[in-house]
């Protein structure tokens, strides 16, 4: 036994001694900061350190120390990174940390930092820019809507897709066909969904004054029940509740491409004269306007979704490109208080035009040495 | 009543959600996740009222012998073999809803209609590509561009080349065509070529197809789509605001006020 101690002491004597000189211990880190992690919910702790002036470090040592509890180590950093996320720490209890530089065999400690103490914020300030946006443009929308309710005629471009939503609807009184309007496949949360449901209700109005019939085919359950009522309440609203059907609007599945299928199958066996395909839509959207389009119905389609826009462009006659299919119930129902809104609307995207060519601006200039601050006041608009 | 309430609801929640998007303190993001739950809940509700109304159309549509009355019959069939397979044997990993009607029904179902996508993408491709306008004969010189810069053959064609290629062809469809605006189109194509070679010292540009693919995704594309999403973005919050206040309120549906 004892003779086996001796091998194995002689062996580590061994690995030991290399031959090269010993190393010199690293500079133990400085500027060791720890404070409470801003705009968050609180339990968090941020550390931030500098690397000393001296010889060169493995890895960075993090210790963590509070009041009646053993000193902890609670993380080990590359040598790069001088920072720290510290959130296994409580609300409203006194921490220190201590960051040490390691080289080899050696461990060097910095000074502990100063207390420090987090607690949940209540407000975030990172959102401060995003706050005075919505405060700008809240204000706009309502300044426009107290001015259209004063009467004051407000001009809106043409947009031809909503323009034709009365020919189509009179198509399919002529043809004696009926009209198929998808409400997207979105939820009730989604707001191009609501956009589709305001604009649903319209078009169920001038269905209902043309005497055709329409068929509104669902995919999520709680727009089915929205959308039933809506349609019930346009017919009521042009005179004509006897003509509702219940059947008219129907859930079809959850599923997203069963849903496709029912809708293609919908089209074939049905034949429509016109389709309506607005809301939100993902890859079924080719599949439901190319099925369509060789039915030969018309086809007018809106959606948010930029990677959909393209599919509806090349397979319908009418597409209301993004903020388009928002801007459609005021279209349609020329109600001043939803154009007041669409024109406070338009005057937000040239504030937010005037930001854009302000902010590049800045952020070219800033490059100049002499203008950098000029970037702190660029980064003031980006959204963190 | 039946109005001024939800209309209430509404506008108290939407202006507290508001509130909360900036209050990071736990207690606003309890209610976050509160309001999460609720709106699942409420989702599960809408559940049955949505396969009430399934299982009304297609028994209506039975009785009245509809156009397609017979694929009535599978979907009934099917929604009951579900829910008595998903009721009586759970809903487990290895159970014969999973095994059967998911993995080997509905998977296989669903890839199918995908693939669709793929023969319905050619014929829309078709239409859109006829340049029968002057936006379509861009979108279909902007999009042969792309597809030929990601291929491999197009790694190698300086894209001075493919503009030269692409005025030849536009000279013989003018003569094909006989058409003034083509003709005038060519030749400021050809001016245009003349007036870049000259700046590169009458060398062929070293400009490549690809370089051209990813500055037209980058750059035209790329401001087209960001002027979208500012809309977007604006009309969001708009619509958003409408619904709040009630002046949007079609969504509240029929009844008296």
């Amino acid at each position: 036994m004892i003779s086996l101690l001796i091998l194995l002491l002689a062996g580590q004597a061994a690995l030991l001694d290399t031959g090269a000189a010993p190393l010199a211990p690293p500079a133990p880190p400085v500027a060791v900061r720890a404070f409470d992690t801003p705009n968050d919910a609180g339990k968090s702790i941020t550390l931030s350190w500098n690397a000393g002036e001296g010889p060169a470090h493995e890895a960075w040592i993090i210790e963590r120390t509070a009041a009646g509890i053993e000193p902890e180590v609670i993380a080990t950093n590359k040598p790069g990174e001088t920072g720290y996320l510290d959130e296994g720490v409580k609300d409203r209890v006194g921490y220190t940390y201590r960051i040490a530089a390691v080289a080899g065999i050696d461990t060097v400690w910095s000074q502990p930092s100063a207390p420090v103490t987090c607690a949940p914020q209540l407000f975030n300030a990172d959102r401060l820019n995003i706050l005075i946006a919505m405060v700008i443009f809240f204000a706009l929308i309502i300044y426009y809507i107290e001015t259209a309710k004063k009467g004051k005629n407000l001009f809106v471009r043409r947009i031809a897709g909503l323009d034709a939503v009365e020919e189509a609807v009179g198509r399919a009184t002529e043809m004696g066909r009926p009209i198929i309007y998808v409400p997207g496949l979105g939820g009730v949360s989604d707001i191009a969904t609501i956009a589709s449901l305001n604009i649903l209700g319209e078009v169920a109005k001038k269905v209902a004054q043309y005497d055709s019939a329409l068929l509104v085919p669902n995919r999520d359950p709680i727009v089915y029940t929205v959308a039933r009522e809506m349609v019930r309440e346009s017919y009521t609203k042009a005179g004509r509740p006897d003509a509702f059907k219940q059947d008219s609007v129907f859930f079809i599945t959850s599923e997203q491409f069963a849903y496709a299928a029912a809708v293609d199958g919908l089209m074939a066996r049905e034949k429509p004269a016109t389709n309506f395909f607005l809301g939100m839509f993902w890859a079924e959207s080719l599949i439901l306007a190319e099925t369509g389009a060789q039915t030969g119905a018309i086809q007018i389609a809106g959606t948010d979704s930029v990677f959909q826009l393209p599919f509806f462009i090349t397979a319908c006659d009418y597409t209301l490109i993004g903020e388009e299919l928002y801007a459609a119930s005021a279209y349609l129902s020329r109600e001043p208080l939803l154009l007041g809104s669409l024109k406070g609307q338009d005057y937000g995207k040239i504030i937010i035009l005037a930001i854009v060519a302000v902010g590049s601006a800045l952020l070219l200039l800033s490059g100049i040495p002499a203008l950098s601050i000029l970037a702190r006041i660029a980064d003031f608009f980006s959204v963190r | 009543m039946k109005r001024s309430i939800p209309l209430a609801i509404c506008l108290i929640m939407g202006i507290a959600m508001m509130i909360q998007f900036f209050v990071p303190h736990p207690a606003s993001v309890a209610f976050y996740d509160l309001t999460t739950k609720w709106v699942r809940i409420v989702a599960a509700f809408a559940l049955v009222l949505g396969t009430g109304s399934l299982v009304m159309y297609h028994v209506d549509k039975l009785q009245r012998r509809r156009r397609g009355w017979y694929y009535s019959i599978v979907t009934l069939t099917a929604a009951a073999a579900t829910s008595v397979i998903g009721l009586g044997w759970g809903v487990r990993p290895g159970s014969p809803l999973q095994d059967i009607i998911f993995s080997n029904l509905l998977v296989p179902l669903n890839s199918s209609m995908f693939a669709i996508l793929a023969f319905y993408m050619a014929s829309a491709a078709y239409r859109a590509f006829r340049a029968r306008t002057k936006e379509a004969a861009l979108l279909l010189v902007a999009a042969f561009v792309v597809m030929l810069g990601m291929v491999p053959i197009g790694a190698n064609v300086p894209f001075f080349w493919f503009l030269v290629v692409m005025a030849g062809a536009l000279i013989v469809a003018g003569l094909v065509t006989r058409s003034k605006a083509l003709f005038i189109g060519t030749g400021a194509l050809v001016v245009g070529l003349l007036v870049w070679l000259a700046f590169s010292g009458f060398k062929v540009p070293r400009l490549m197809l690809p370089d051209t693919a990813e500055w037209v995704l980058s750059v035209p594309n790329m401001a087209a789509k960001r002027a979208i999403l500012f809309g977007i973005a604006l009309g969001g919050i708009a619509t958003s605001l409408k619904v709040i206040l009630g002046i949007e309120r079609g969504w509240l549906g029929g009844g008296k006020q």
